[in-house]
Protein backbone atom coordinates (compact mmCIF):
# COMPACT_ATOMS: atom_id res chain seq x y z
CA UNK A 1 0.00 0.00 0.00
CA UNK A 2 0.79 3.90 -0.53
CA UNK A 3 1.20 5.82 2.63
CA UNK A 4 2.15 9.56 1.73
CA UNK A 5 4.16 11.96 3.03
CA UNK A 6 0.44 13.82 4.13
CA UNK A 7 -0.57 10.92 6.14
CA UNK A 8 3.13 10.54 8.10
CA UNK A 9 2.47 13.96 8.80
CA UNK A 10 -1.23 13.50 10.16
CA UNK A 11 -0.25 10.22 12.16
CA UNK A 12 3.32 12.13 13.50
CA UNK A 13 1.04 15.37 14.68
CA UNK A 14 -1.16 12.66 16.68
CA UNK A 15 1.71 11.32 18.39
CA UNK A 16 3.16 15.10 18.95
CA UNK A 17 6.28 15.14 16.47
CA UNK A 18 6.56 17.74 13.95
CA UNK A 19 8.83 16.46 11.44
CA UNK A 20 10.85 18.15 8.21
CA UNK A 21 8.82 18.19 5.08
CA UNK A 22 12.22 15.75 3.92
CA UNK A 23 12.46 13.73 6.84
CA UNK A 24 8.21 12.27 6.17
CA UNK A 25 9.12 11.55 2.69
CA UNK A 26 11.89 9.38 3.84
CA UNK A 27 9.83 8.09 6.36
CA UNK A 28 6.76 7.06 4.61
CA UNK A 29 8.02 5.50 2.16
CA UNK A 30 9.70 3.27 4.21
CA UNK A 31 6.23 2.68 6.26
CA UNK A 32 4.26 1.72 2.78
CA UNK A 33 7.34 -0.72 2.42
CA UNK A 34 6.38 -2.50 6.24
CA UNK A 35 2.78 -1.79 5.89
CA UNK A 36 2.90 -3.80 2.93
CA UNK A 37 4.98 -6.91 4.36
CA UNK A 38 2.59 -6.55 7.31
CA UNK A 39 -0.30 -7.29 4.97
CA UNK A 40 1.01 -11.15 5.05
CA UNK A 41 -1.00 -11.79 8.39
CA UNK A 42 -3.87 -10.92 5.83
CA UNK A 43 -3.21 -14.43 4.51
CA UNK A 44 -3.20 -16.25 8.25
CA UNK A 45 -6.99 -17.60 8.89
CA UNK A 46 -7.73 -16.17 12.58
CA UNK A 47 -11.53 -17.01 12.58
CA UNK A 48 -12.68 -17.27 16.48
CA UNK A 49 -8.58 -16.89 17.71
CA UNK A 50 -9.10 -14.62 21.47
CA UNK A 51 -6.51 -12.07 20.50
CA UNK A 52 -3.46 -12.44 22.86
CA UNK A 53 -2.15 -9.27 24.04
CA UNK A 54 0.08 -10.24 27.04
CA UNK A 55 1.76 -13.51 27.98
CA UNK A 56 1.29 -13.34 31.59
CA UNK A 57 -1.01 -15.99 33.03
CA UNK A 58 -1.46 -15.51 36.77
CA UNK A 59 -3.86 -12.94 38.58
CA UNK A 60 -2.51 -9.21 39.16
CA UNK A 61 -4.37 -8.05 42.40
CA UNK A 62 -5.64 -5.04 42.85
CA UNK A 63 -4.06 -3.55 45.87
CA UNK A 64 -5.88 -1.24 48.74
CA UNK A 65 -6.24 2.28 47.20
CA UNK A 66 -4.27 4.03 49.89
CA UNK A 67 -1.62 6.74 49.10
CA UNK A 68 1.87 5.90 50.35
CA UNK A 69 4.86 8.10 49.91
CA UNK A 70 7.45 6.36 47.88
CA UNK A 71 9.69 9.05 47.16
CA UNK A 72 10.50 12.79 48.07
CA UNK A 73 8.81 15.45 46.39
CA UNK A 74 12.50 16.53 45.59
CA UNK A 75 13.39 13.46 44.03
CA UNK A 76 10.93 13.55 41.49
CA UNK A 77 11.63 16.82 40.80
CA UNK A 78 15.49 16.50 40.19
CA UNK A 79 14.98 15.35 36.62
CA UNK A 80 12.66 18.03 35.74
CA UNK A 81 13.99 20.80 32.95
CA UNK A 82 11.88 23.76 35.14
CA UNK A 83 10.25 23.47 38.47
CA UNK A 84 9.62 26.16 41.24
CA UNK A 85 10.40 23.41 43.74
CA UNK A 86 7.10 22.17 44.29
CA UNK A 87 6.06 21.99 40.95
CA UNK A 88 6.63 21.50 36.97
CA UNK A 89 6.67 24.24 35.44
CA UNK A 90 5.21 24.46 31.74
CA UNK A 91 4.94 27.35 28.99
CA UNK A 92 1.59 29.08 30.19
CA UNK A 93 -1.48 26.91 28.72
CA UNK A 94 -4.65 29.61 28.77
CA UNK A 95 -4.24 33.18 27.59
CA UNK A 96 -4.72 36.45 29.85
CA UNK B 1 45.43 -9.57 29.87
CA UNK B 2 45.64 -10.44 33.27
CA UNK B 3 44.52 -14.15 34.44
CA UNK B 4 41.95 -12.33 36.33
CA UNK B 5 40.03 -11.89 33.59
CA UNK B 6 40.41 -15.31 31.83
CA UNK B 7 38.07 -16.30 34.83
CA UNK B 8 34.42 -16.99 34.54
CA UNK B 9 32.40 -15.46 36.84
CA UNK B 10 31.74 -18.63 38.94
CA UNK B 11 35.51 -19.02 38.86
CA UNK B 12 36.33 -15.48 40.04
CA UNK B 13 33.41 -15.79 42.81
CA UNK B 14 35.72 -19.04 44.23
CA UNK B 15 38.61 -16.65 44.20
CA UNK B 16 37.05 -13.62 45.75
CA UNK B 17 35.48 -15.79 48.41
CA UNK B 18 39.17 -17.61 49.22
CA UNK B 19 40.47 -14.20 48.97
CA UNK B 20 43.07 -14.98 46.62
CA UNK B 21 41.59 -12.23 44.52
CA UNK B 22 40.40 -9.30 46.14
CA UNK B 23 36.87 -7.50 44.75
CA UNK B 24 39.83 -4.54 44.19
CA UNK B 25 42.03 -6.56 42.31
CA UNK B 26 38.44 -7.63 39.96
CA UNK B 27 37.82 -4.19 39.54
CA UNK B 28 41.10 -2.74 38.78
CA UNK B 29 41.70 -5.72 36.08
CA UNK B 30 38.14 -4.72 34.66
CA UNK B 31 39.29 -0.83 34.75
CA UNK B 32 42.43 -1.73 33.13
CA UNK B 33 41.07 -3.75 30.31
CA UNK B 34 38.17 -1.00 29.21
CA UNK B 35 41.14 1.33 29.36
CA UNK B 36 42.97 -0.76 26.73
CA UNK B 37 39.96 -2.19 24.64
CA UNK B 38 37.19 0.52 24.41
CA UNK B 39 39.11 3.31 22.40
CA UNK B 40 38.17 0.46 19.74
CA UNK B 41 34.81 -1.25 20.62
CA UNK B 42 33.50 1.53 22.46
CA UNK B 43 31.06 -0.65 24.67
CA UNK B 44 30.05 1.37 27.01
CA UNK B 45 28.59 5.23 27.59
CA UNK B 46 29.64 5.47 31.45
CA UNK B 47 32.00 4.22 33.37
CA UNK B 48 31.89 4.15 36.55
CA UNK B 49 35.75 3.17 37.52
CA UNK B 50 36.21 5.91 40.90
CA UNK B 51 33.27 4.74 42.45
CA UNK B 52 33.46 1.22 41.58
CA UNK B 53 36.97 1.21 43.05
CA UNK B 54 35.74 3.03 46.43
CA UNK B 55 32.98 0.25 46.64
CA UNK B 56 35.33 -2.74 45.99
CA UNK B 57 38.01 -1.18 49.00
CA UNK B 58 35.21 -1.03 51.60
CA UNK B 59 34.27 -4.24 50.36
CA UNK B 60 37.62 -5.70 51.00
CA UNK B 61 38.39 -4.26 54.51
CA UNK B 62 35.23 -6.05 55.89
CA UNK B 63 35.86 -9.23 54.09
CA UNK B 64 34.09 -11.55 51.63
CA UNK B 65 30.56 -12.29 52.72
CA UNK B 66 29.57 -16.13 52.03
CA UNK B 67 25.74 -15.09 52.08
CA UNK B 68 26.18 -12.54 48.88
CA UNK B 69 26.42 -14.84 45.76
CA UNK B 70 27.33 -11.70 43.54
CA UNK B 71 30.34 -10.33 46.26
CA UNK B 72 32.84 -8.27 44.08
CA UNK B 73 31.78 -9.05 40.93
CA UNK B 74 32.51 -6.35 38.94
CA UNK B 75 28.84 -6.14 36.34
CA UNK B 76 27.85 -3.76 33.38
CA UNK B 77 23.65 -2.94 32.82
CA UNK B 78 22.74 -1.72 29.73
CA UNK B 79 21.51 1.55 29.51
CA UNK B 80 18.11 1.09 29.76
CA UNK B 81 17.65 -0.04 33.14
CA UNK B 82 17.99 2.70 35.93
CA UNK B 83 20.92 3.02 38.11
CA UNK B 84 20.52 5.24 41.02
CA UNK B 85 22.43 8.68 40.29
CA UNK B 86 24.37 7.55 37.28
CA UNK B 87 23.30 8.51 34.03
CA UNK B 88 20.82 6.55 32.31
CA UNK B 89 20.25 7.69 28.60
CA UNK B 90 18.72 4.55 26.92
CA UNK B 91 21.65 6.23 24.00
CA UNK B 92 18.65 8.78 23.43
CA UNK B 93 19.49 12.31 23.26
CA UNK B 94 16.11 12.81 24.73
CA UNK B 95 17.65 11.36 28.21
CA UNK B 96 20.81 12.91 27.49
CA UNK B 97 21.51 14.37 31.06
CA UNK B 98 18.52 11.92 32.90
CA UNK B 99 19.98 10.84 36.31
CA UNK B 100 17.68 8.20 37.89
CA UNK B 101 17.26 8.62 41.64
CA UNK B 102 16.35 5.39 42.22
CA UNK B 103 17.66 1.59 41.20
CA UNK B 104 15.51 -0.64 38.89
CA UNK B 105 14.45 -3.82 40.86
CA UNK B 106 16.85 -6.47 38.87
CA UNK B 107 19.62 -4.04 39.85
CA UNK B 108 19.13 -3.32 43.47
CA UNK B 109 18.73 -7.05 43.71
CA UNK B 110 22.19 -7.58 41.71
CA UNK B 111 23.30 -4.96 44.65
CA UNK B 112 22.05 -6.61 47.65
CA UNK B 113 23.78 -9.88 46.07
CA UNK B 114 26.74 -8.02 46.54
CA UNK B 115 27.83 -7.36 42.84
CA UNK B 116 29.71 -3.78 41.96
CA UNK B 117 28.24 -1.59 38.80
CA UNK B 118 31.82 -0.70 36.15
CA UNK B 119 29.47 1.10 33.71
CA UNK B 120 26.53 1.27 31.46
CA UNK B 121 26.44 -0.10 28.36
CA UNK B 122 25.55 1.30 24.59
CA UNK B 123 22.46 -0.11 22.79
CA UNK B 124 20.52 0.98 20.02
CA UNK B 125 18.38 3.64 21.13
CA UNK B 126 15.30 2.86 23.23
CA UNK B 127 16.58 -0.37 22.27
CA UNK B 128 14.77 -0.44 19.04
CA UNK B 129 17.23 -1.97 16.83
CA UNK B 130 19.27 -4.87 15.66
CA UNK B 131 23.18 -3.32 15.15
CA UNK B 132 23.51 -1.04 18.19
CA UNK B 133 23.91 1.24 15.47
CA UNK B 134 20.93 3.70 16.41
CA UNK B 135 22.54 4.50 19.15
CA UNK B 136 22.59 8.85 19.58
CA UNK B 137 26.12 8.30 20.92
CA UNK B 138 27.96 5.86 19.42
CA UNK B 139 28.53 2.87 17.61
CA UNK B 140 30.05 0.02 19.10
CA UNK B 141 32.03 -2.27 17.10
CA UNK B 142 32.46 -6.05 17.29
CA UNK B 143 35.32 -7.31 19.31
CA UNK B 144 35.74 -10.46 17.02
CA UNK B 145 36.19 -8.16 14.03
CA UNK B 146 36.16 -4.14 14.36
CA UNK B 147 33.96 -3.57 11.37
CA UNK B 148 31.47 -5.98 11.89
CA UNK B 149 28.03 -4.50 14.04
CA UNK B 150 27.70 -6.42 18.07
CA UNK B 151 24.23 -7.43 17.36
CA UNK B 152 21.60 -5.56 18.79
CA UNK B 153 20.13 -4.28 20.37
CA UNK B 154 21.87 -5.18 23.64
CA UNK B 155 25.02 -4.54 21.95
CA UNK B 156 27.09 -2.61 24.44
CA UNK B 157 26.61 -5.61 27.02
CA UNK B 158 27.43 -8.32 24.55
CA UNK B 159 30.69 -6.39 22.99
CA UNK B 160 31.67 -5.70 26.81
CA UNK B 161 31.71 -9.02 27.84
CA UNK B 162 33.13 -10.39 24.65
CA UNK B 163 35.91 -7.76 25.49
CA UNK B 164 36.56 -9.29 28.94
CA UNK B 165 36.02 -6.40 30.06
CA UNK B 166 33.15 -7.72 33.18
CA UNK B 167 32.33 -10.94 34.01
CA UNK B 168 28.20 -10.56 33.00
CA UNK B 169 26.62 -7.68 31.98
CA UNK B 170 22.19 -7.02 31.45
CA UNK B 171 20.31 -6.72 28.55
CA UNK B 172 16.97 -6.25 27.62
CA UNK B 173 14.98 -8.81 25.39
CA UNK B 174 12.15 -7.63 23.59
CA UNK B 175 12.52 -9.63 20.11
CA UNK B 176 15.52 -10.89 20.57
CA UNK B 177 18.07 -8.11 22.06
CA UNK B 178 19.99 -10.17 24.34
CA UNK B 179 20.03 -13.31 21.93
CA UNK B 180 21.39 -11.49 18.89
CA UNK B 181 24.36 -9.60 20.77
CA UNK B 182 25.23 -13.00 22.57
CA UNK B 183 25.26 -15.04 19.27
CA UNK B 184 26.98 -11.61 17.31
CA UNK B 185 29.71 -11.83 20.31
CA UNK B 186 30.69 -15.55 21.20
CA UNK B 187 28.70 -15.16 24.52
CA UNK B 188 25.98 -16.86 26.43
CA UNK B 189 22.22 -14.59 26.62
CA UNK B 190 19.29 -15.76 28.26
CA UNK B 191 15.89 -13.86 27.79
CA UNK B 192 13.63 -15.38 31.16
CA UNK B 193 10.14 -16.64 30.93
CA UNK B 194 8.33 -13.15 30.33
CA UNK B 195 7.53 -12.77 34.56
CA UNK B 196 10.65 -14.08 35.83
CA UNK B 197 12.59 -10.69 36.39
CA UNK B 198 11.07 -7.63 37.39
CA UNK B 199 10.21 -4.81 34.71
CA UNK B 200 10.30 -1.88 37.47
CA UNK B 201 13.09 0.85 36.61
CA UNK B 202 12.98 -0.40 33.02
CA UNK B 203 12.66 1.90 30.68
CA UNK B 204 9.79 0.23 28.56
CA UNK B 205 9.26 -0.30 25.08
CA UNK B 206 7.18 -2.68 24.56
CA UNK B 207 5.72 -3.43 27.42
CA UNK B 208 4.16 -7.46 26.85
CA UNK B 209 7.69 -8.45 25.42
CA UNK B 210 10.42 -6.90 27.32
CA UNK B 211 12.38 -8.90 29.79
CA UNK B 212 15.56 -8.12 31.26
CA UNK B 213 18.06 -11.08 31.57
CA UNK B 214 22.09 -11.35 31.82
CA UNK B 215 24.95 -11.60 28.86
CA UNK B 216 27.60 -13.69 30.33
CA UNK B 217 30.64 -16.42 29.57
CA UNK B 218 29.09 -19.24 30.23
CA UNK B 219 25.38 -21.02 30.91
CA UNK B 220 26.89 -21.29 34.53
CA UNK B 221 27.89 -17.68 34.74
CA UNK B 222 24.49 -16.54 33.63
CA UNK B 223 22.75 -18.81 35.99
CA UNK B 224 23.89 -17.46 38.68
CA UNK B 225 23.03 -13.94 37.69
CA UNK B 226 19.54 -15.14 36.77
CA UNK B 227 19.19 -16.44 40.21
CA UNK B 228 19.79 -13.15 41.92
CA UNK B 229 17.51 -11.17 39.85
CA UNK B 230 14.62 -13.42 39.92
CA UNK B 231 11.32 -13.57 41.89
CA UNK B 232 7.97 -11.18 42.39
CA UNK B 233 8.66 -7.76 42.87
CA UNK B 234 5.18 -5.97 44.50
CA UNK B 235 6.33 -2.83 42.30
CA UNK B 236 5.94 -4.87 38.93
CA UNK B 237 2.38 -6.78 38.71
CA UNK B 238 3.30 -8.71 35.63
CA UNK B 239 6.20 -10.24 37.77
CA UNK B 240 5.31 -13.39 38.52
CA UNK B 241 4.19 -14.59 42.04
CA UNK B 242 6.20 -18.16 42.00
CA UNK B 243 8.94 -19.79 43.41
CA UNK B 244 12.67 -19.23 41.76
CA UNK B 245 14.06 -22.78 41.39
CA UNK B 246 17.91 -23.26 41.91
CA UNK B 247 19.12 -22.74 38.45
CA UNK B 248 22.91 -22.72 39.70
CA UNK B 249 22.27 -26.26 40.87
CA UNK B 250 20.35 -27.05 37.85
CA UNK B 251 22.53 -26.13 35.45
CA UNK B 252 25.89 -27.37 37.28
CA UNK B 253 24.89 -30.78 37.93
CA UNK B 254 24.03 -31.55 34.39
CA UNK B 255 27.00 -33.37 32.67
CA UNK B 256 25.07 -34.82 30.00
CA UNK B 257 21.78 -34.95 28.09
CA UNK B 258 20.41 -38.22 28.39
CA UNK B 259 16.84 -38.85 27.66
CA UNK B 260 16.51 -35.19 26.33
CA UNK B 261 14.25 -34.36 23.68
CA UNK B 262 15.73 -31.85 21.62
CA UNK B 263 13.11 -30.05 18.93
CA UNK B 264 14.87 -29.29 15.62
CA UNK B 265 11.40 -27.17 13.95
CA UNK B 266 11.95 -27.12 10.54
CA UNK B 267 11.11 -23.47 9.88
CA UNK B 268 14.20 -22.35 11.45
CA UNK B 269 16.46 -25.02 9.73
CA UNK B 270 15.79 -24.54 5.84
CA UNK B 271 16.80 -22.26 3.36
CA UNK B 272 18.26 -18.89 3.90
CA UNK B 273 21.04 -20.21 6.49
CA UNK B 274 24.27 -19.68 5.60
CA UNK B 275 26.44 -22.49 4.82
CA UNK B 276 28.66 -21.65 8.05
CA UNK B 277 26.42 -20.83 10.51
CA UNK B 278 24.57 -24.91 9.52
CA UNK B 279 27.86 -26.37 9.96
CA UNK B 280 28.05 -24.80 13.33
CA UNK B 281 24.51 -25.90 14.33
CA UNK B 282 24.45 -29.50 12.92
CA UNK B 283 27.91 -29.75 14.79
CA UNK B 284 26.22 -28.58 17.83
CA UNK B 285 23.34 -30.89 17.25
CA UNK B 286 25.73 -34.19 16.96
CA UNK B 287 27.46 -33.30 19.95
CA UNK B 288 24.32 -32.78 21.79
CA UNK B 289 23.13 -37.04 20.64
CA UNK B 290 26.42 -38.03 21.27
CA UNK B 291 25.61 -36.66 25.10
CA UNK B 292 22.77 -38.91 24.80
CA UNK B 293 19.87 -36.15 23.65
CA UNK B 294 17.24 -36.93 21.33
CA UNK B 295 16.52 -35.36 18.55
CA UNK B 296 12.93 -35.02 17.24
CA UNK B 297 11.66 -32.83 14.28
CA UNK B 298 8.90 -30.04 14.99
CA UNK B 299 7.12 -27.45 13.20
CA UNK B 300 6.23 -23.90 14.23
CA UNK B 301 4.00 -23.30 11.02
CA UNK B 302 3.30 -19.35 11.63
CA UNK B 303 6.81 -18.42 12.34
CA UNK B 304 6.33 -17.24 8.47
CA UNK B 305 4.06 -14.57 10.51
CA UNK B 306 6.25 -13.85 13.32
CA UNK B 307 8.17 -10.50 11.87
CA UNK B 308 4.96 -9.18 11.14
CA UNK B 309 2.99 -9.95 14.34
CA UNK B 310 6.09 -8.99 16.15
CA UNK B 311 6.38 -5.37 14.48
CA UNK B 312 3.38 -4.41 14.37
CA UNK B 313 2.99 -5.27 18.44
CA UNK B 314 6.00 -3.97 19.35
CA UNK B 315 5.62 -0.98 17.59
CA UNK B 316 2.20 -0.18 19.07
CA UNK B 317 3.13 -0.63 22.32
CA UNK B 318 6.33 1.48 21.72
CA UNK B 319 4.24 4.37 20.39
CA UNK B 320 2.45 4.29 23.33
CA UNK B 321 5.16 3.78 25.93
CA UNK B 322 7.20 6.98 24.39
CA UNK B 323 4.57 9.28 24.88
CA UNK B 324 5.66 9.74 28.39
CA UNK B 325 8.26 11.61 26.91
CA UNK B 326 7.24 15.34 27.25
CA UNK B 327 9.91 17.39 28.06
CA UNK B 328 7.77 18.18 31.28
CA UNK B 329 8.94 16.18 34.27
CA UNK B 330 12.34 14.26 33.24
CA UNK B 331 14.18 14.31 30.01
CA UNK B 332 14.96 17.25 26.97
CA UNK B 333 13.08 20.46 26.69
CA UNK B 334 13.67 22.26 23.50
CA UNK B 335 14.57 25.57 25.01
CA UNK B 336 12.45 27.66 22.25
CA UNK B 337 9.16 26.25 22.89
CA UNK B 338 6.54 29.02 23.36
CA UNK B 339 3.31 26.83 24.40
CA UNK B 340 2.87 23.58 25.77
CA UNK B 341 2.40 21.68 22.05
CA UNK B 342 5.43 23.27 20.92
CA UNK B 343 7.25 22.15 23.68
CA UNK B 344 5.80 18.52 23.54
CA UNK B 345 6.50 18.02 19.55
CA UNK B 346 10.20 20.34 19.52
CA UNK B 347 11.40 18.46 22.57
CA UNK B 348 10.07 15.12 20.74
CA UNK B 349 11.29 15.95 16.84
CA UNK B 350 14.44 17.21 18.21
CA UNK B 351 15.06 14.42 21.26
CA UNK B 352 14.38 11.01 19.46
CA UNK B 353 16.17 9.62 16.74
CA UNK B 354 15.04 8.77 13.66
CA UNK B 355 14.17 4.99 13.82
CA UNK B 356 12.48 5.99 17.17
CA UNK B 357 10.15 8.62 15.31
CA UNK B 358 9.11 6.12 12.31
CA UNK B 359 8.32 3.50 14.98
CA UNK B 360 5.91 5.83 16.62
CA UNK B 361 4.85 6.91 13.82
CA UNK B 362 3.84 3.26 12.72
CA UNK B 363 2.52 2.11 16.27
CA UNK B 364 0.23 5.43 16.29
CA UNK B 365 -0.95 4.55 12.38
CA UNK B 366 -1.62 1.20 13.36
CA UNK B 367 -3.61 1.70 16.60
CA UNK B 368 -5.09 4.92 15.27
CA UNK B 369 -9.34 4.10 14.41
CA UNK B 370 -9.85 2.41 11.50
CA UNK B 371 -6.93 0.27 11.40
CA UNK B 372 -6.78 -0.80 14.45
CA UNK B 373 -8.18 -4.68 14.17
CA UNK B 374 -6.84 -4.97 10.87
CA UNK B 375 -3.07 -4.39 12.16
CA UNK B 376 -3.06 -4.71 16.08
CA UNK B 377 -6.25 -7.04 16.88
CA UNK B 378 -5.10 -9.41 13.92
CA UNK B 379 -1.80 -9.22 15.32
CA UNK B 380 -2.74 -10.07 18.49
CA UNK B 381 -4.56 -13.18 16.87
CA UNK B 382 -2.02 -14.40 15.08
CA UNK B 383 0.11 -13.85 18.24
CA UNK B 384 -2.12 -16.60 20.47
CA UNK B 385 -1.34 -19.08 17.08
CA UNK B 386 2.47 -18.53 16.89
CA UNK B 387 2.32 -18.75 21.31
CA UNK B 388 0.38 -22.27 20.65
CA UNK B 389 2.68 -23.46 17.74
CA UNK B 390 5.39 -23.62 20.75
CA UNK B 391 2.95 -25.26 23.07
CA UNK B 392 2.21 -27.80 20.74
CA UNK B 393 5.89 -28.43 19.87
CA UNK B 394 6.32 -28.64 23.58
CA UNK B 395 4.17 -31.79 23.69
CA UNK B 396 7.06 -34.45 21.52
CA UNK B 397 10.27 -32.45 22.81
CA UNK B 398 11.50 -30.60 26.36
CA UNK B 399 13.80 -28.20 24.65
CA UNK B 400 13.61 -26.37 21.31
CA UNK B 401 16.98 -25.66 19.31
CA UNK B 402 17.69 -23.47 16.39
CA UNK B 403 20.36 -21.19 15.18
CA UNK B 404 20.08 -17.74 16.91
CA UNK B 405 20.45 -15.66 13.42
CA UNK B 406 20.58 -17.03 9.72
CA UNK B 407 24.44 -15.28 9.75
CA UNK B 408 27.09 -14.29 11.42
CA UNK B 409 27.24 -10.15 12.53
CA UNK B 410 27.43 -8.35 9.41
CA UNK B 411 29.17 -5.35 8.39
CA UNK B 412 28.69 -1.90 10.62
CA UNK B 413 26.60 0.33 7.75
CA UNK B 414 25.40 -2.76 5.79
CA UNK B 415 21.58 -2.65 6.89
CA UNK B 416 21.69 0.45 8.23
CA UNK B 417 19.93 2.52 5.60
CA UNK B 418 16.84 0.03 5.84
CA UNK B 419 15.06 -0.70 8.34
CA UNK B 420 12.89 -3.37 6.70
CA UNK B 421 16.01 -5.43 5.92
CA UNK B 422 17.29 -4.84 9.41
CA UNK B 423 14.13 -6.29 10.95
CA UNK B 424 14.60 -9.28 9.23
CA UNK B 425 17.47 -9.91 11.18
CA UNK B 426 15.45 -10.95 13.99
CA UNK B 427 13.59 -13.68 12.29
CA UNK B 428 14.50 -16.26 15.39
CA UNK B 429 14.03 -14.56 17.86
CA UNK B 430 11.63 -12.27 17.99
CA UNK B 431 8.14 -15.76 18.07
CA UNK B 432 10.17 -16.31 21.55
CA UNK B 433 9.23 -12.79 22.63
CA UNK B 434 5.56 -12.68 21.80
CA UNK B 435 4.99 -16.14 23.18
CA UNK B 436 6.96 -15.32 26.46
CA UNK B 437 8.90 -18.48 27.18
CA UNK B 438 12.49 -18.55 28.18
CA UNK B 439 15.36 -19.04 25.55
CA UNK B 440 18.98 -18.55 25.29
CA UNK B 441 21.81 -18.10 22.86
CA UNK B 442 25.30 -19.83 23.05
CA UNK B 443 28.24 -20.03 21.03
CA UNK B 444 28.97 -22.89 19.19
CA UNK B 445 32.07 -22.49 17.06
CA UNK B 446 33.51 -19.82 14.86
CA UNK B 447 32.36 -19.36 11.23
CA UNK B 448 34.02 -20.86 8.68
CA UNK B 449 34.10 -18.12 6.31
CA UNK B 450 33.86 -15.10 8.35
CA UNK B 451 35.88 -16.44 11.37
CA UNK B 452 33.10 -14.77 13.46
CA UNK B 453 30.86 -16.43 16.32
CA UNK B 454 28.06 -18.60 15.81
CA UNK B 455 25.23 -18.87 18.09
CA UNK B 456 22.58 -21.75 18.85
CA UNK B 457 18.96 -21.19 20.56
CA UNK B 458 17.62 -23.27 23.45
CA UNK B 459 13.91 -22.84 23.89
CA UNK B 460 12.50 -24.00 27.09
CA UNK B 461 8.92 -24.16 28.32
CA UNK B 462 7.28 -21.33 30.66
CA UNK B 463 9.49 -21.17 33.76
CA UNK B 464 11.76 -23.95 32.56
CA UNK B 465 15.45 -21.80 32.61
CA UNK B 466 17.00 -24.07 34.05
CA UNK B 467 16.57 -27.07 31.61
CA UNK B 468 18.03 -24.90 28.79
CA UNK B 469 21.03 -23.84 30.98
CA UNK B 470 21.47 -27.29 32.04
CA UNK B 471 21.89 -28.28 28.42
CA UNK B 472 23.24 -25.01 27.42
CA UNK B 473 26.38 -25.86 30.20
CA UNK B 474 26.71 -29.79 29.51
CA UNK B 475 26.56 -28.89 25.36
CA UNK B 476 28.98 -26.29 25.82
CA UNK B 477 31.35 -28.66 27.62
CA UNK B 478 31.30 -31.04 24.24
CA UNK B 479 32.21 -28.13 22.00
CA UNK B 480 35.46 -26.94 21.11
CA UNK B 481 36.12 -23.31 22.87
CA UNK B 482 36.16 -20.15 20.41
CA UNK B 483 38.06 -18.30 23.38
CA UNK B 484 38.43 -14.45 23.58
CA UNK B 485 38.46 -12.31 20.41
CA UNK B 486 42.25 -10.86 20.06
CA UNK B 487 41.50 -7.01 20.00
Amino acid sequence: MKFTPQQAAKVAALARLRLPEEKLERIASQIGDILNYMEALEACDTAGVEPLYSPVEHPTPLRADVAEKTFQRSDILSGAPETDGTYFIVPKIVAG
Amino acid sequence: MSDILSLSLAGLRARLADRSVSATDAVSSCLERIADTEPAIEALLTVTGEAALTQAQAMDAAGPDASKPLWGVPVVVKDAICTKGVATTCASRILENFVPFYDATCVARLKEAGAILLGKANMDEFAMGSSTENSAFQKTRNPWNLDKVPGGSSGGSGATVAAGQCFAALGTDTGGSIRLPASFCGVTGIKPTYGRISRYGVVAYGSSLDQVGPLARTAEDCAVMLQVMSGHDAKDSTSAPREVPDFAAQTATRKDLKGLRLGLPEEYWGEGLTAEVRACCDQAVDAAKGLGAVVVPVKLPHTKYAIATYYIVAMAEASSNLARFDGVRYGFRHPDAKDLRDLYEMSRSEGFGEEVQRRIVLGTYVLSAGYYDAYYRKAAQVRRLIRQDFLDAFQACDVIVGPTSPFTAFGLGEKADDPLQMYLADIFTISLNLSGLPGLSMPVGLGQESGLPVGLQMFGKAWDEGTILGAANALSGALPQIGMPKI
